[in-house]
């Protein structure tokens, strides 16, 4: 300590400490503590010192952590004292080094109160402006271009501030301080409307622009919004004409529609909500949550069209993320449909010019705005299981914070690419001790999502500052992403094939910062295995650098490959062909009695001669079967529809109910092999007494359950591992993931599940780079 | 089994039993005076200007299928192939590899219908070769093929010459071939019929070039279909090719066939169709003389050649999204999920 009882500390933060008002923080706080010294920007967060009276210094070590700004994380606070300097107040040091290498770059977030509060008061110079924003909120991934974020760097670069937004951007203790994206109705962006053939209809002033498309909304038209991360098409969700509308001009007849509601109050007429999924749905990330729909809403006169989710258990809503949409939601209809605006199979459109072309034959007017969108970013879609956040899809609002992949031991991974799947694919970057993993991208089946696709991983290397030294991708050859991968290869990066599930199974381990063996229950769609197979009912048994399959389901045949994925009627017949043969003609049961009699018999002299039937051990495929078998869903015009119908109409009152029986064989390697042929005899016998199918659907979830938990046992019994993994996209399934969390449970075994990532294939990136990273670290 | 009912090793040894063959088989069917000759290889005079010259092997199984067989195949093959060159094709050659034990009757028939097409086609059979193989060695007979023409002057067609704002004409419907071989090879029964698509498409090539109108690009979409056809022209002539699917012509049965089999019509061999890259300002009219030809009645135009996406083929979906068309290979794993 000083000579005048002075203390000094050195304070080295890491963490999301940049471009979220971190350092002004940090001035405000040392001042009304009277506390002086400075900070400053470095390479991995921000430099401390700060000096004054130790009790002083204590109360502002306390209320650091506590206090600090929304959207920053801190994750490492190295403090060593030191001798005090000549120094009388506390000042914010310019960077030496602009270029910041390993800062995180923030996701962008919701409007905050503050700023809600001033767009709301008619003596605000924002009252009304629907970009206003503040070092707490705001748009970031989708305006940045390049690192450092700095206006120049964003597209708020062609807008010059005016005087008074100058003198707040360049005040440490304005709540604006160095916000990029600030603006005023003066010198910032503004919105317009037209119609469908670009002509404006609003007389150039945005506050007529707004209260037309309200107006419009309000009278069952569809307008197009141009919003953060793209564009959505909106429709009032309570006239179901013209959600009608929108089904027949998007051509998307059952698909379900997201909603935005003005507030979570004008929701409770509609869904059910606990505390968690009330918290999920108001945070600043802003994700669509998907609640359940209640059996009896309360109110008729506030019903929402019966056409938004048909077959679906639930409803996906959000709230509004920008004060754009604010303004829409407050002075148009209270819930809007919000559906992605993009051509079918192609990415969001960002480009007001190409929105006008997409979708002039969908929308009736457009409600444009001149701030342009770098980057696309989809909405995020979220739920609830169990207490714990889970994502069905990690984009908007948390794509591209990173997953903290700490394993237990000290190893960090290299750089490494995962180049994810052919569906719902995402990309992962990897550096030090985390991992990137990109907003949600799409089905790589489009050239724009091609496109997309190799824009997002040059978009993400450029604001990471990271170049992989290896690259980790899909077995299949099919997929774009593993071509992609391929053509890297050819420059003479390191290539890792990584198996499907035994990706989906590293990305929980790496969540949840295992290490060793686990055991892994993958139920998934599609992912093709190591013999040549499709997977998707398995239990392996997992490191980082290997996998074993220990037991599957049996394989059916897949009769015309993909298009018994499109079909599922068609698995409903492999189903039946594995158990009754030919006899299957002869079954008299609604679905053998619906079938066209020719098709039925081609179908089993393609099985027969095994004319593009590919083997499957998919848990999606055999949701499928069954959900046809009960004349559920015969085709799908959407991923899982089948699934998602089947589990819709499953009596979870009965779920107590018994399972039928089901058998284990043992194949010729030591695999177990799950026969399903006993419960597919007793599920037609029950079919035949006109049991309900609601019944039979539910004693199916029950079996299929017990089946998986009774192979995973049989197996943690055989290796001595009681550490078990769940992932693949069936646990999106509510009733499978709550049936198996609890019988693993009781059976004692320690569960992990995903929480940070998706368990569909949007995680799959992230198990690829961890593969890839346990290999590179096994190189001499 | 009698004996003079089934090839024997004998037939194809040179001797006597060949030359039997040869006089009392062969040349009737192919009556022609350059093969009368007997000489070692046929000599003739040809047209000044350019020639084309093409070979092709023909294996299919079954060798008889509807629509076809394998000798009818083996001839519009080649004289396909020739057009496709932008000529006239005159003279064939026949290589025949049969596997000792094949039914006379059954090489009578395809000898037959290779007469048959030469003769539908105007061109002659004018040198061949027959080998008898041990049995196994080959599956019951193997063709070979070979065909020349005469390119008229002023005639440039190739593969690299697909330009933006051309558009893509197919003479006829899709897939037919490929369905009837697989249909019948796997013996999968259904009761609509489907036949092989197998023509010669020479006169309508030379139909289309007396116009004079001009054509870029021709092709037959054998086997790898439409799609790896025009993935090959996108590739050689580093241009995009936008098909619309609401547009291409597949035969109800043929469609219903597809669709149960999972297969896409747009990778099913053809034996008797073409591509026709010409123009946009010409197409209609070129589309008019295409569909003067006994085998043109079906054309449409399903595409256009555009500046973007050089080397890839783009399908515009009944929905109104876009799917690429790859380059088929190999087998088609499942991948959605
Ligand atoms: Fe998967
Ligand atoms: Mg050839
Ligand atoms: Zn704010
Ligand atoms: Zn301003």
């Amino acid at each position: 300590m000083g000579a005048s009882g002075i203390a000094a500390k050195k304070i080295e933060i890491s963490g999301v400490v940049q471009g979220v008002g971190f350092r002004p923080f940090l001035f405000g706080l040392a001042c009304a503590h009277h506390l002086c010294g400075h900070v400053s920007n470095t390479a991995s967060g921000v430099a401390l010192f700060i000096q004054g009276k130790p009790k002083h210094l204590d109360a502002f070590l306390l209320d650091l952590p506590e206090k600090k700004p929304l959207l920053s994380q801190i994750s490492r606070m190295v403090s060593t004292d030191t001798q005090p300097l000549d120094l009388t107040a506390f000042s914010i040091i310019k960077s030496r080094n602009a270029r910041t290498k390993s800062a995180l770059i923030s996701p962008d977030v919701g409007v905050c109160p503050d700023c809600l509060k001033e767009m709301q008061n008619p003596a605000d110079r924002r009252f009304e402006y629907p970009f206003i924003n503040c070092t707490n909120c705001g748009p970031r991934y989708t305006i940045i271009q390049d690192i450092p974020y700095d206006r120049p760097n964003t597209s708020m670069t062609s807008f010059a501030m005016c005087p008074e937004c100058r003198k707040e951007y360049e005040d440490p203790l304005n709540r604006r301080f160095h916000a990029q994206p600030n603006a005023c109705p003066v010198c910032g962006p503004r919105i317009f409307l037209t119609d469908n053939k670009a002509k404006q209809v609003d007389e150039n002033d945005p506050a007529q622009a707004m209260a037309l498309a309200a107006q419009f909304l309000r009278q069952g038209k569809i307008v197009a919004v141009k919003g953060l991360g793209g564009f959505h098409l909106a429709v009032d969700a309570a006239n179901a004409t013209a959600v009608d509308l929108l089904r027949q001009r998007k051509k998307r007849p059952h698909k379900p529609f997201a909603l935005m509601a003005a507030r979570d109050s004008s929701l409770f007429d509609h869904v059910c909500m606990d505390g968690d999924e009330k918290a999920l749905l108001g945070s600043y990330h802003r994700p669509i949550v998907l609640l359940k729909k209640k059996a009896f809403p309360l109110s008729a006169s506030t019903l929402l069209a019966p056409n938004i989710a048909p077959d679906n258990p639930c409803l996906g809503i959000m709230l509004p993320y920008t004060p754009l949409h604010y303004l829409l939601l407050d002075k148009g209809p209270d819930i809007l449909v919000m559906t992605s605006g993009n051509r079918s199979g192609d990415p969001l459109s960002i480009d007001n010019a190409d929105a006008l072309d997409a979708f002039a034959h969908i929308a009736d007017y457009f409600l444009l705005h001149n701030r342009d969108i770098y980057f696309r970013v989809d909405d995020s879609i979220t739920r609830i299981q169990q207490g714990k956040l889970r994502f069905l899809r990690r984009s908007r609002g948390y794509a591209p914070l990173p997953v903290d992949i700490t394993p237990p031991t000290d190893d960090k991974p290299a750089n490494i690419l995962g180049c994810g799947a052919g569906m719902k694919s995402t990309i992962c970057l990897t550096r030090d001790r985390y991992a990137f993993l990109s907003p949600h991208i799409g089905d790589l089946e489009s050239i724009q999502v091609h496109k997309f696709y190799k824009d997002t991983i040059e978009h993400m290397q450029k604001i990471l500052d990271i170049r992989p030294l290896c690259v980790a991708h899909d077995l299949h050859p099919g997929y774009f992403s593993t071509q992609f991968a391929k053509r890297l290869g050819d420059q003479g990066i390191p290539l890792i094939g990584v198996q499907h599930h035994h990706a989906h199974a590293l990305s929980c381990m790496a969540e949840n910062h295992l290490d060793g063996t686990v055991l892994a229950l993958t139920l998934d769609g599609t992912g093709l295995g190591t013999d040549g197979h499709i997977w998707g009912g398995e239990v392996l048994t997992c490191t980082y650098d290997g996998f074993e399959r220990r037991a599957q389901l049996d394989y059916l045949p897949m009769p015309g490959g993909d298009a018994a994925v499109r079909a599922p009627w068609r698995m409903a017949v492999a189903l039946l062909y594995k158990v009754y043969g030919p006899g299957i003609m002869d079954l008299d049961i609604p679905f053998v009695r619906s079938l066209d009699k020719h098709k039925l018999a081609f179908l089993i002299q393609m099985m027969a001669r095994q004319v593009n039937c590919p083997l499957t051990s998919s848990t999606g495929r055999l949701f499928d079967a069954v959900s046809a078998l009960l004349m559920i869903c015969r085709e799908i015009s959407y991923d899982s529809q089948a699934a998602i119908a089947l589990a819709a109409a499953a009596d979870v009152e009965e779920a107590t109910n018994t399972a039928y029986l089901f058998d284990m064989k043992t194949g010729a390697d030591g695999c177990r092999i799950m026969d399903i042929g006993p419960w597919v005899r007793q599920m037609v016998t029950d079919i035949k007494r006109g049991v309900p199918r609601s019944r039979i659907a539910a004693r199916f979830h029950l079996t299929l359950s017990r089946m998986m938990v009774d192979a995973a046992a049989t197996v943690g019994q055989e290796t001595g591992l009681n550490r078990i993994v769940l992932s693949g996209g069936v646990f999106n399934n509510d009733m499978i993931f709550s049936q198996i969390t609890r019988m693993l449970g009781a059976k004692s075994f320690k569960v992990y599940t995903h929480s940070s990532v998706p368990c569909g294939d949007g995680g799959i990136a992230l198990g690829q780079a961890m593969a890839a990273a346990a290999l590179q670290r096994q190189k001499p | 089994m009698n004996k003079k009912d089934t090839i024997l090793l004998d037939h194809g040894a040179g001797g006597k039993v060949s030359h039997a063959m040869f006089s009392e088989l062969i040349l009737p069917l192919f009556d022609n005076e350059l093969l009368a000759k007997q000489n070692d290889g046929a000599v003739f005079e040809v047209p000044p200007g350019r020639m084309a010259f093409s070979t092709d092997s023909y294996t299919v199984d079954p060798l008889f299928f509807p629509g076809g067989d394998i000798g009818e195949l083996a001839v519009n093959g080649t004289v396909n192939d020739v057009a496709m060159c932008g000529a006239i094709p005159l003279y064939i050659s026949v290589g025949l590899i049969i596997e000792e034990g094949m039914q006379v009757v059954d090489l009578k028939r395809i000898l037959q219908s290779m007469a048959r097409a030469a003769q539908k086609a105007d061109v002659r059979i004018v040198t061949g070769d027959t080998k008898v193989v041990p049995r196994g060695k080959v599956d019951k007979i193997f063709i070979n093929t070979s065909g020349i023409g005469s390119i008229p002057t002023g005639v440039h067609v190739s593969g690299d010459g697909a330009q933006p704002g051309d558009k893509v004409i197919v003479s006829g419907t899709i897939a037919d071939h490929g369905v009837t071989i697989l249909s019948e090879r796997e013996g999968l029964k259904f009761d609509s019929d489907v036949k092989s698509d197998s023509a010669p498409l020479n006169h309508m090539v030379k139909g289309m070039l007396e116009s004079g109108y001009p054509v870029h690009v021709l092709r037959d979409p054998t086997r790898g279909g439409l799609g790896t056809t025009l993935n090959e022209i996108a590739g050689q002539s580093t241009v995009g090719i936008r098909l619309f699917e609401d547009r291409l012509p597949v035969r109800g049965p043929v469609r219903g066939i597809c669709e149960l089999l999972g297969f896409d019509p747009l990778y099913l061999a053809n034996e008797g169709k073409l591509i026709a890259i010409v123009p946009g300002a010409d197409a209609d009219n070129v589309l008019d003389i295409i569909r003067r030809d006994a085998f043109g009645k079906d054309a449409v135009i399903i595409g256009e050649v555009t500046e973007q996406d050089p080397g890839r083929v783009v399908l515009e979906t009944f929905i109104g999204g876009t799917r690429i068309v790859e380059m088929l290979t190999g087998e088609q794993l499942p991948r959605i999920c």
